[in-house]
């Protein structure tokens, strides 16, 4: 059964990389579609990596209670915790359920009122139109509030510091510049690129083949946001591995 | 003209379609009749590809669509209008977006020529006006007159139409009917009807293909349809108290 989904899903996502009918139209949608996912998700990613941040830096300087670790390595660990796993991963999982839900409901509710077949008998790729703006705007956009969320989650972890004494301003500064490997940033916006993929693709996939009514359409939006969660972290794993 | 032959069709071993064939001509209203589960709307899905038959063939103007590729039914999907039976409007766009869609995807005419375009459909179904109005806004026969809007935009060789007078009053029904009547007649184009309304049977059914447990069981005229000794269509066609009363008057 899982066999046949998978086939499924890759036969659609063929379909969706067919030629655009007419790229104006397709550009014009992307361009919508980028504005949903990347403006629309900035203040919630925002929020989540500073708090995330904040308490890493918390987390760490009580877990690192000794006169042998140097208070600089909390900025050390809150900063590579927050490149290579936290701002990737978590942001990833936030817009599984805000935008795989969103787009899941959007395809299957579109799939059960008819509107996608008035899209292929008006002669459209249906999956093309609906999917493929969806899949560049994730691809796109993803990695850019993954960046935003490493550089909100590590001065998240500055103000925590800061504000609760754990690790003063300048042990902190000092402790998120020593060291600094740039390729965990190229690991982070691979995971990203790969996330982007999953929290678009899968919900779109989900949508499109519901049958049914109103029910089935929250089912699959609910199906949707658990797979690509599983997915991501499968994947979070598997680009880890070869990267690192 | 279209040409349907010897369609086959089953679901999970459930025979839905078992052999149809028919042929429907330019400038009349062809209607496809039968009760719920007869297989009335797959035979459509089959014509408009849809569905994919088991079996047997779809002829548009001798076009074979049924072994045609992806591109080839592109071609042919571009002379197709379709009303669908819940109209299917977009919801994000307004009436006129909606009219304007195909236009924008397969025309290179100028916004001010597709934009006289919305309005000559709309004014063709009695909408003048509306153009501003989302789908959200609209009563049921105003969605399937904006339906209809949509689907003769691109000046259709075949308009097909799916239950056009489900969950509508039958004034409004009959006002549906007229409507795809002229622009029929008007345009020459080959319009196929999907419905159990007996109205519409009556009223607009110039080829009537009945379709029973998936079969074809008669085909003929709304003139010939009263004079029938076929017990599953005179079943149907007399299933209510009005059209019993009113067969003796035909």
């Amino acid at each position: 059964m899982n066999f046949t989904n998978f086939g499924r899903y890759i036969l659609l996502l063929k379909s969706v990389f067919r030629r655009p009918e007419k790229l104006k139209i397709y550009l014009k949608e992307i361009a919508k579609q980028m504005d949903y996912v990347g403006v629309g998700s900035l203040g919630l990613i925002a929020i989540i990596s500073t708090f995330i941040g904040a308490v890493m830096t918390l987390q760490i300087a009580f877990q690192l209670v000794s006169d042998f670790i140097p208070k600089t390595i909390i900025g050390s660990v809150n900063r590579d915790s927050s490149i290579l796993e936290l701002s990737p991963t978590i942001s990833a999982i936030v817009l599984a359920g805000k935008i795989g839900s969103a787009i899941s409901s959007e395809i299957g509710s579109m799939r059960v009122t008819e509107q996608i077949d008035a899209l292929e008998i008006m002669g459209i790729n249906a999956p093309g139109y609906l999917i493929l703006p969806k899949i560049i705007s994730g691809i796109t956009m993803v990695p850019m509030l993954v960046i935003i969320s490493m550089f909100l989650s590590i001065s998240g972890g500055y103000i925590g510091g800061s504000i609760s004494g754990a690790v003063t301003p300048a042990e902190y500064i000092q402790g998120i510049t020593t060291d600094f490997n740039p390729y965990t940033i190229t690991v982070a916006l691979v995971k990203a690129f790969v996330f982007g993929f999953i929290i678009t693709s899968v919900p779109a996939y989900e949508g499109f083949y519901v049958r049914g009514g109103a029910l089935e359409v929250s089912q699959a939006s609910t199906r949707a946001v658990v797979i690509s969660c599983i997915s991501i972290l499968a994947c979070d794993y598997i680009v880890t591995q070869l990267l690192l | 003209m279209i040409e349907i032959k010897d369609i086959y069709k089953s679901f999970s071993g459930n025979d839905v379609l078992q052999g149809i064939s028919g042929k429907f001509e330019e400038g009349v209203t062809n209607l496809i009749i039968g009760g719920s589960g007869s297989g009335k709307t797959t035979l459509l899905k089959c014509m408009v590809g849809l569905h994919q038959p088991d079996s047997g063939s779809v002829l548009y103007d001798g076009r074979d669509f049924t072994p045609m590729s992806y591109e080839q039914r592109i071609e042919v999907r571009k002379e197709i209008g379709m009303l669908f039976q819940g109209s299917a409007l977009f919801d994000s766009m307004t009436v006129e977006e909606n009219i304007m869609f195909p236009l924008n995807m397969f025309t290179d005419q100028t916004r001010k020529e597709k934009l006289e375009r919305v309005d000559f459909c709309l004014e063709r179904v009695n909408l003048a006006g509306k153009n501003k109005l989302f789908p959200a806004e609209l009563s049921g026969g105003m969605k399937k007159r904006v339906g209809i809007a949509r689907a003769i935009s691109m000046n259709p060789k075949y308009l097909f139409c799916d239950e056009p007078n489900s969950g509508l009053d039958p004034k409004t029904s009959i006002v549906i009917d007229e409507l795809i009547q002229e622009i029929t007649e008007e345009y020459k184009t080959t319009t196929i009807v999907v419905t159990h309304d007996m109205n519409s049977v009556m009223g607009i059914g110039d080829y009537i293909l009945f379709l029973h447990e998936g079969k074809k069981f008669w085909e003929g005229s709304n003139k010939e349809i009263a004079h029938t000794d076929i017990k599953e269509l005179n079943d149907f066609v007399f299933a209510s108290r009005f059209m019993k009363a009113a067969k003796d008057k035909f």
